[in-house]
């Protein structure tokens, strides 16, 4: 394989929206290695930081410069959405997807596809259509569709926001799994307990800003801002 | 009431007794909507999508302005393709009025706008739902439509069903267009129009039973094929 993705540069970064400054300015470094955990209250910007990282908001000024070209960078990264989007067909059609766009022919892809499945307990389902899983199946889903193409790094919005607490462990444990195998995982959440077992790296973001950068161990021992100590004290911010 | 039942009574007979003039206005009749349709459904689907995918200032306007046309009277249409194609009409010398060719060519017409109103909703509504996730992988313009296409086939069959409706119902474009020629362009609308005017209402009707059997059934019939394949895939 060729240069690494990383690190990504972000400086100055900002989205509006309909005139209204929705986040920013940012700036940030992200390095290749580890899980990073924006986390925030609901409505703080997670999933506009994560979209507009990943190209699919523009930016209103600022810039993100990846190590590698941008046609590249485009095809190294991956999205995991909060509700996840299922292509109305079967789950082995929505992995093999993915391969299919970039070209593999479908003999392969599905060949590709089952194998991986079975990394994700997703065998038995491969016929079923995807519509028709439960929601923790769907994410897994989603999560595997994510990364068949092997990304370099992968962002997730809020990945278990809607799921029980067994769904939540295994997504957890796919994604630890996935990260020591050396892609980068940036991951969005309002749930502490999931950036305490994830995070080596967290931003807190507040307002559309980012509040603080720390080391996982740091932030939650010791967080610098008010805002975060009130938030990690369970205090409703404003 | 005593025509309705007379009606029924036609119609029973008329399909007991396979008659040939009968059989050969069935045929021509799903010969020119389906036809029409067919062609109707190659303009009108790829149109439909590429309004739904495509940002366009004034698509509003067009969208408006396909839906104005759904409501397309087959009378002006009818008349319009007969001015074209008539003899001292821009394209008189093909010769092609009173013959099926320019019958499905009206109907056509009056379809395609249904089609391309009715695919645009059901490949929006997909796009909408796929959007993130198709840029998100990348996916070129070409690559988008033929997953929704693909994704959505079950809309458009919904489209081009809408269009046969309206094309096989359809009399006041092939009157004019066709002139209800026996042996030659006579179909089931225009054979039930003219057995009404001569007074024949029993066996107007026995037509009017067999054109809605002939709808019915070919709606049921594509629907059940495509169920099969649904329930199997998705
Ligand atoms: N399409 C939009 N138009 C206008 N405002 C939006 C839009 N999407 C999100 N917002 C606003 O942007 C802010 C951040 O939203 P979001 O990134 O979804 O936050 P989070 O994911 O942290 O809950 C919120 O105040 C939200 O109301
Ligand atoms: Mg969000």
């Amino acid at each position: 394989m060729v240069a690494h993705l990383l690190p990504l540069a972000v400086r100055g970064a900002e989205v509006n929206r309909q005139g209204h400054r929705l986040l920013g300015p940012i700036d940030l470094d992200i390095t290749p290695q580890g899980i990073l955990v924006i986390i925030g209250p609901n409505g703080s910007g997670k999933t506009t930081m994560l979209r507009m990282l990943h190209g699919l908001d523009p930016l209103e000024s600022g810039s993100l410069t990846w190590a590698v070209d941008e046609n590249q960078a485009r095809l190294r990264q991956s999205f995991v959405f909060q509700s996840p989007i299922m292509l109305r067909r079967t789950v082995l059609s929505n992995l093999t997807y993915p391969l299919m766009l970039r070209g593999e022919g479908s003999r392969r892809a599905k060949v590709r596809a089952t194998a991986f499945a079975g990394r994700f307990q997703l065998e038995q389902f491969l016929p079923m259509s995807a519509g028709s899983l439960s929601g923790g199946e769907q994410q897994k889903l989603a999560l595997a569709r994510a990364l068949i193409s092997k990304p370099d790094i992968i962002f997730l919005d809020e990945p278990c926001a809607n799921l029980d607490g067994r769904a939540t462990r295994e997504i957890e444990s796919l994604l630890q799994e996935t990260n020591s195998s050396g892609t980068k995982i940036v991951l969005s959440t309002h749930d502490l307990g999931q950036a305490r077992r994830l995070a080596d790296q967290v931003v807190f973001l507040l307002n559309g800003c980012v509040h603080e950068i720390a080391d996982s161990a740091t932030f939650f021992a010791e967080p610098k801002s008010r805002a975060a100590t009130q938030f990690l004290a369970g205090d409703i911010i404003t | 009431m005593n025509d309705l039942i007379g009606g029924f009574r036609e119609a029973g007979f008329l399909l007991v007794s396979l008659d040939r003039d009968l059989l050969t206005i069935t045929l021509r009749s799903l010969y020119v909507s389906l036809t029409a349709v067919v062609i109707a459904s190659c303009i009108g689907i790829p149109i439909g999508a590429w309004l739904a995918l495509t940002r366009l200032a004034g698509r509003r306007y067009v969208i408006a302005g396909v839906n104005g046309l759904m409501g397309l009277p087959p009378v002006v249409v009818g008349l319009l393709v007969y001015i074209l194609f008539s003899r001292a009409g821009p394209l008189g010398v093909l010769g092609l009025l009173y013959t099926p060719t320019v019958m499905i060519i009206a109907q056509m017409i009056i379809a395609t706008p249904l089609i391309i109103s009715i695919s645009h909703q059901g490949i929006r509504e997909i796009w909408d739902d796929y959007r993130d996730l198709l840029l998100s992988l990348n996916a070129t313009k070409w690559q988008r439509m033929g997953t929704l296409i693909r994704d959505g086939r079950y809309a458009l069959l919904i489209a081009s069903l809408a269009g046969f409706g309206r094309a096989i119902g359809e009399v006041g474009a092939i009157m004019i267009v066709g002139g209800n020629i026996d042996q030659a362009t006579r179909v089931l609308t225009t054979a039930i129009a003219l057995e009404t005017s001569k007074g024949n209402f029993a066996f107007a009707l026995g037509l009017g039973f067999i054109l809605i059997i002939l709808a019915v059934a070919v709606n049921m019939v594509i629907h059940g094929l495509v169920r099969t394949e649904r329930t199997a895939l998705w």
